[in-house]
């Protein structure tokens, strides 16, 4: 693959995301007011029934609206990943797919500058959720806002490839709904999103266990402690780890000859 | 580079199975530089899975297809880059501009901004569309649309030109101006032209002829062979004497 060629070929995927975004604006004014409905309301009804020890990484007593700040960026990039993949089902289904699958680039790399196009587009809104947070009292450390931005890269990277993943396995746009049901709703309840993982171990026993294998939980980890200057080893592995996973399997699901688009006959 | 000597589109023995339901059976046919062959079927004949195949949407599992000498399986992005496609269905984005979509497209086979803007005026300037670039595909009529897609489908200067159907949904005029215009395509800046249609007024006398039914080739040549042959008196009649009657 010629790497002008390449190059070329991201910046025309880029673009054409980023213009979508742009002229998208109840998708940007949906994805901030998500997020600041669950800062405003949610958190400050909870703030008084839900007490926080201080865990790592923060150091003294917190009020629910900080720790939950990291977990809605997770939440922002969640949607986002899913939103691409929506999007994508939304192409095939409207025929512009293929204008991009029969281009002259390898699928994979097809597949990641779809990937790092979405990336781009939630970490903005990360960005801007950031700043109304701000706003209202919600602040971390100003190197933090630093430090977060590889955090929302990997985390927006491994939820993005786990949407490519899902829109290879959805035939119609209809069936979508069963995405928010049964990975949305899932993956960000069973996570430590809203509360930390020793308050899940107060109620059940099973609960935990799942929020700590949830690839979601280990991205909100790495966020919130990237927000707050701190490095999360662990957390940062089992992202990556999940990338890799979701990613490779986003590219059979996509590849002609083994995915699961020559099972289904379906169109591309 | 091309490979020297090879047919601009090579389909050698080429099957698809949908499941157990078999799409295409052992389709074989070569398309050469400055030539336009129609692929006429009716619905349902595959040509649209042929497509599919030769755009490497789906796999050739059996058989092999060359575009420029250059095997779709081994060297898939040497052969994708000298293809030029209009598909069936509009695969523009409505809510970009003219002139943003073949951007798009210039970006994807790697063309240079300064090449891509004058490629994108001379291909807009051939199809009297130059002076709408600026507008969303959204506000352009069929026809237009379609116009658009064909100039994207030249801007990377595709050896061979695949055309799905390309006038479904049109009026009469529209289809006739691109009928002509594919017409000389061939003719004048030497592509290859693999029409696919199961219109019989889109077929030009000189035309050579693919009958596609059922996934089996039934006639393979000109359409002066095919009117000798079945001793039909129209390319109609011979395609309903082929086809059995089904349309």
């Amino acid at each position: 693959m010629n790497p002008l060629h390449a190059l070329r070929a991201l910046r025309g995927v880029v673009t054409r995301e980023l213009l979508r975004f742009v002229h998208q604006r109840e998708r940007f004014v949906s994805a901030l007011v998500r997020p600041l409905v669950w800062l405003f309301i949610f958190a400050a009804g909870f703030r008084s029934t839900l007490g926080l020890s201080p865990t790592p990484p923060y150091e003294t007593y917190i009020l629910y609206e900080d720790y939950i700040t990291p977990g809605l960026v997770g939440m922002i990039q969640l949607f986002n990943g899913m939103q691409s993949s929506l999007s994508m089902v939304y192409d095939r289904e409207m025929g512009n797919m293929r204008t991009l699958l029969v281009s002259p680039l390898p699928r994979w790399f097809l597949l990641v500058a779809k990937l790092l196009a979405g990336t781009l587009v939630s970490v903005l809104q990360a960005y801007a959720f950031l700043l109304v947070a701000w706003f209202y009292d919600v602040r971390a450390p100003i190197e933090g806002y630093l430090t977060l931005l590889p955090a929302l890269v990997l985390a927006g990277l491994m939820l993005g490839a786990l949407g490519l993943l899902l829109s290879s396995f959805i035939e119609q746009l209809e069936n979508f709904a069963g995405v928010m049901n049964f990975v949305i709703f899932p993956m960000f309840f069973l996570s430590t999103a809203l509360y930390p993982l020793w308050k899940l171990q107060e109620s059940s026993q099973l609960l935990p266990v799942l929020a700590q294998y949830n690839p979601f939980s280990q991205a909100v980890e790495l966020i919130r402690f990237a927000l707050y200057g701190q490095f999360n080893a662990y957390a940062c592995a089992y992202t990556l780890a999940s990338l890799a996973l979701f990613l490779s399997a986003a590219v059979i699901g996509y590849n002609p000859s083994k995915g699961m688009m020559q099972k289904k006959g379906g169109k591309q | 580079m091309n490979v020297p000597m090879a047919p601009a589109l090579f389909i050698d023995n080429v099957s698809l199975f949908y499941g157990e339901k078999l799409a295409l059976d052992k389709v074989s046919f070569t398309v050469s530089r400055g030539e336009c062959v129609i692929l006429l079927g009716p619905n349902g004949a595959g040509k649209s899975s042929l497509f599919s195949l030769i755009t490497r949407l789906y796999d050739t599992r059996e058989g092999a297809i060359e575009i420029a000498g250059f095997n779709l399986k081994r060297h898939s992005t040497k052969a994708l880059g000298r293809l030029g496609v209009v598909f069936q269905q509009s695969t523009l984005d409505m809510d970009l501009s003219v002139e943003r979509n073949l951007l798009y497209h210039a970006d994807l086979h790697g063309l240079g901004r300064k090449l891509a803007n004058t490629r994108i005026c001379e291909e807009l300037e051939r199809q009297a569309m130059f002076e709408r670039r600026h507008e969303t595909v959204r506000q352009l009529n069929g026809g237009h649309r379609r116009r658009v897609e064909i100039a994207r489908a030249l801007l990377h200067k595709p050896d061979v030109l695949l055309l799905d159907e390309p006038t479904v949904g049109l009026d009469m005029p529209s289809r006739k101006a691109i009928v002509d215009y594919v017409h000389q395509l061939s003719t004048t800046q030497n592509i290859a032209v693999l029409w696919a249609t199961h219109l019989v007024d889109e077929i030009f006398a000189t035309d050579q002829l693919i009958i596609l039914h059922k996934g089996i080739i039934r006639y393979q040549g000109s359409v002066q062979q095919l009117l000798e042959t079945t001793a039909m008196p129209s390319v109609a009649s011979a395609f309903q004497h082929l086809t059995k009657g089904e349309k």
